[in-house]
C-alpha cells in the first residue's frame, strides 16, 4: 500500500484483569488510518471498539486493563511503551479525543472559557490572556454563537449539542493530526448530529487530519467515512473502503448488520430480519469464528483462529467457511 | 403496504395544553411556564400506530405522558373511547389503568433491579387484584413466551439480562393486563441495530394478535417510518405537519420535515445529498418567538406577519394535515391552504 499511514494497529491484545481472570476484550485487531482519512469502527456494545480507542490514547481503566500484545505506531513511533509524559503531550496535543456523552467529559464546576484554554497553556505554553483569546477563537471557528459569553458559561449552561461543540473545540484545540471520536452524535438530535458531522469534515479538510470514528450508526458510516472497520466479539471480521464494504460485504455479520436497519425505503411494518442468538461474554469466547459461535455452529469449537486476508486490493476478512461469502 | 386501519377513535386529544410553571425567587413566585405541549390535537384509530418524531425537548414525551395520565394536562380535553379522562383522579383511573400502558426507553432503569423477573411481570396483576398464585404463575409464563424469553428467565434478575432482554421484559410487563393502546418511548433508541430490528418486529407482531393501538414516540426517522401508519411531527410543542407516513416521507410540505428528513444519515454510501443544515438548537420552550417558532429559528423574511396568525393545521391533501405558516411552506403550498378556515377535523378524520 502505497498511502501514507498516520495510525497503524497491529494485533492489538487488551485484557482486563478481573475475578473471573483475565478476560480479552480486543483480541488480535489490526487495522490502519492513512493521512487525512476518517476510518469508522462500528459494530455493537460491547465488540471492542471503545476499548480498542482507549488503549491507543492510554486511557484504559486502571489498574485492570491492560495491553497485553501486538504494536500501536503513530506516526511510526511505538506507543503502547511510551511513557505516562510523552503520552500526555500525544493526547491533546497530537491526538484529540472525544467521547460520546458531552456532559461528563466536562468539568461542571469550571467555566467553559477555563477548560478550552487550559488545552492551550499546557500545551502550547501560552499566557493566560493569549490561551483565553484563543480557546475564545476556537469556539468561534466551531460556530458557537457569541463567544464571548459562552466562555464564561458553566457547561450546564449549555445545550447537548453545544457541550459536545465545546468538547470538539478542546479535542482539536492543537490541531492534532489524528482525532478519535467515540459516538460523537449518539446522543444528540439527527439535526444537530448533521451540524456536527458536517462541522468535523469542514475542519478536517482544513488542518488535514485524520479520524477514527467510532459509531454503530452505519448511516453515519455510510456518510462519513472512507474505510470501514467491522468489529464483532473483540476481532475485526471485515474492513474494506465504504463504497466497497457496503456494495459488496463478505462477511456474514456485516451482511446481517446492513440487512437488520429498517430504511426509509423498507415497507412498513414488514418483518426485518434479524441476528439470532446474542453475542458471548466475555470470557465465553471460542477461538474458531465467533459469529458461527452465536449461530451455535459446531465450526466455531475448533481449536484454530480464522485467518484474516486480504481478499481484494483493500479488502480485508476473516475467512471462515460458512461466515465467509467469497 | 400498512394494514387498514378502523376508523373509530380509540382516543382523541383535543388542543391538549401541558404548561409546567416556572417559579423564581425567595417566594417561588411564578415567572412563567414552560409550554411542553402547547395545543395538540389527535386522534389515534384502534390497531393503528401513530409516530411522533421532532428533535428533544419538543414535548413528545411530555405528550405522551400526558396521555396515559401520568401527567395532569393544563388545559384541552383527552377522550379514551368517548370518556373524558382530562382531570381523573388516580382512584378513578386505577381500573382505566389495564387499557393504556407504557414502554420506557431504558429498561436498565425503568425495572426494579431488585425484583425477579416473575414479580416484575407479576405486579400488575397483584396491584389489580387479579387471579390467584396458580392463574398468575400460567399467565406469566404465556407472557414470557408471548415477548420472546425462555421459561428459565423468570427467576433471574434484571441484571442477568441484555438490553434487548430487558426490553421484553418492560414489554411483557405493559402488555400484562392486555391493553388497548401502549406508549413506546423511544422503545428501541438505547439498543444495538441487530437488536433494535427483533424488538420492532415483537411490537409488530403484538399489534397484528392483539390489535393493539401505539403512539410511538423516536427521534429516529426511519424507525418511526417502519411501524407507524401515521406520523406526526412536532415542533416546540406542536404539531406542524401529520400525514400517513408513506406521504410523509415522500412528499414532506413543512419546511422543519424536509429538514428533519434530510438531517437523516442514509445507509448507502452510493446516496449523495444535499442536507438542510439547521442553525442552532431547539428554541426555549420558557418563552418561544410570538409568531412561527421555525420560521423564527430560519431567520424567515416573512417571520413578523406570522406573528398573531392563526398557524394551527390545514389539510393540504385529503389525510396530509400541516401549519398553515407562510414561513415554512412553498409559495404554492402556501397559496393553495392560506384561505382556509382553520378547523381541527384531523383528529376525526384520518
Amino acid at each position: 500500500m502505497s498511502e501514507v499511514k498516520l495510525l497503524e494497529v497491529d494485533k492489538l491484545i487488551t485484557s482486563f484483569d478481573t475475578e473471573r481472570g483475565m478476560l480479552r476484550a480486543v483480541d488480535q485487531v489490526s487495522f490502519s488510518i492513512p493521512q487525512g482519512k476518517t476510518v469508522g469502527i462500528v459494530g455493537e456494545s460491547g465488540c471492542g471498539k471503545s476499548v480498542t480507542a482507549m488503549s491507543i490514547v492510554h486511557l484504559l481503566p486502571q489498574p485492570s486493563g491492560k495491553i497485553l500484545g501486538g504494536e500501536i505506531r503513530f506516526k511510526g513511533e511505538d506507543l503502547i511503551h511510551a511513557s505516562d509524559k510523552r503520552m500526555r503531550q500525544v493526547r491533546g496535543g497530537e491526538i484529540g479525543v472525544i467521547f460520546q456523552e458531552p456532559m461528563s467529559a466536562l468539568n461542571p464546576v469550571h467555566r467553559i472559557g477555563r477548560q478550552v484554554a487550559e488545552v492551550f497553556r499546557i500545551h502550547k505554553d501560552m499566557s493566560k490572556k493569549d490561551a483565553w483569546d484563543a480557546a475564545t477563537e476556537m469556539l468561534a471557528l466551531l460556530r458557537i454563537p457569541a463567544p464571548e459569553k459562552r466562555m464564561m458559561d458553566y457547561p450546564h449552561h449549555l445545550s447537548g449539542g453545544m457541550r459536545q461543540r465545546v468538547v470538539i473545540a478542546i479535542a482539536l484545540a492543537c490541531h492534532p493530526s489524528l482525532l478519535i471520536a467515540d459516538e460523537p452524535t449518539t446522543a444528540l438530535d439527527v439535526t444537530v448530529q448533521a451540524q456536527i458531522l458536517g462541522l468535523l469534515e469542514s475542519l478536517q479538510n482544513d488542518i488535514g487530519m485524520s479520524v477514527m470514528l467510532i459509531t454503530h450508526d452505519l448511516g453515519v458510516i455510510a456518510e462519513s467515512c472512507d474505510e470501514v472497520v467491522v468489529m464483532y466479539a473483540g476481532r475485526v471480521v471485515e474492513s474494506a473502503p465504504v463504497d466497497e464494504l457496503f456494495g459488496n460485504p463478505l462477511h456474514a455479520y456485516t451482511q446481517a448488520l446492513l440487512r437488520s436497519i429498517p430504511t426509509l425505503e423498507t415497507p412498513p411494518k414488514s418483518v426485518l430480519p434479524t441476528i439470532p442468538g446474542l453475542v458471548a461474554g466475555l470470557g465465553e469466547h471460542t477461538h474458531g469464528c465467533r459469529f458461527c459461535q452465536r449461530m451455535d455452529r459446531k465450526s466455531s469449537m475448533t481449536r484454530e483462529r480464522p485467518k484474516f486476508k486480504e481478499v481484494q486490493p483493500g479488502h480485508w476478512l476473516e475467512i471462515c467457511k460458512e461466515c465467509s461469502n467469497l | 403496504m400498512f394494514e387498514p386501519v378502523s376508523d373509530t377513535p380509540l382516543l382523541t386529544a383535543e388542543d391538549l395544553r401541558v404548561h409546567f410553571p416556572v417559579r423564581t425567587g425567595l417566594f417561588m413566585k411564578q415567572t412563567g411556564a414552560v409550554k411542553a405541549v402547547d395545543g395538540v390535537s389527535l386522534r389515534l384509530g384502534v390497531g393503528e400506530t401513530l409516530g411522533i418524531v421532532g428533535e428533544s425537548g419538543c414535548g413528545k414525551s411530555t405528550l405522551g405522558k400526558a396521555l396515559v395520565r401520568l401527567l395532569t394536562p393544563t388545559s384541552g380535553k383527552i377522550l379514551f373511547e368517548g370518556r373524558d379522562i382530562t382531570h381523573l383522579g388516580q382512584g378513578a383511573l386505577r381500573p382505566l389503568r389495564r387499557d393504556f400502558q407504557m414502554i420506557f426507553q431504558d429498561p436498565a432503569e425503568s425495572l426494579d433491579a431488585r425484583m425477579s423477573v416473575r414479580s416484575l411481570i407479576e405486579e400488575p396483576y397483584r396491584i389489580h387484584g387479579m387471579g390467584n398464585r396458580a392463574e398468575r404463575k400460567k399467565w406469566v409464563d404465556d407472557l414470557l413466551e408471548t415477548v420472546g424469553l425462555s421459561a428459565s428467565s423468570v427467576e433471574k434478575y434484571p441484571f442477568e439480562f441484555s438490553g434487548g432482554q430487558r426490553q421484553r421484559i418492560g414489554i411483557a410487563r405493559a402488555l400484562a393486563l392486555k391493553p388497548k393502546w401502549l406508549v413506546c418511548d423511544e422503545p428501541v433508541s438505547a439498543l444495538d441495530v441487530s437488536v433494535q430490528s427483533q424488538i420492532l418486529n415483537l411490537l409488530v407482531d403484538l399489534q397484528k394478535n392483539f390489535g393493539l393501538s401505539y403512539l410511538f414516540i423516536a427521534h429516529d426517522l426511519s424507525v418511526v417510518k417502519h411501524v407507524s401508519d401515521r406520523v406526526a411531527v412536532m415542533y416546540l410543542g406542536k404539531i406542524v405537519e401529520l400525514a400517513d407516513s408513506e406521504t410523509i416521507y415522500r412528499s414532506p410540505k413543512h419546511a422543519y420535515t424536509k429538514a428533519l428528513l434530510s438531517a437523516v444519515p442514509i445507509a448507502d454510501p452510493k446516496v449523495k445529498r444535499k442536507k438542510i443544515l439547521l442553525e442552532g438548537d431547539v428554541p426555549s420552550p420558557i418563552d418561544p418567538p410570538a409568531g412561527s417558532a421555525f420560521g423564527h429559528r430560519m431567520n424567515h423574511p416573512r417571520y413578523e406577519e406570522t406573528i398573531g396568525m392563526d398557524l394551527s393545521l390545514r389539510e393540504i391533501q385529503p389525510g396530509h394535515w400541516v401549519a398553515a405558516d407562510p414561513t415554512c411552506l412553498s409559495p404554492e403550498d402556501w397559496e393553495q391552504i392560506s384561505h382556509r378556515a382553520a378547523d381541527t377535523d384531523h383528529i376525526r378524520l384520518s
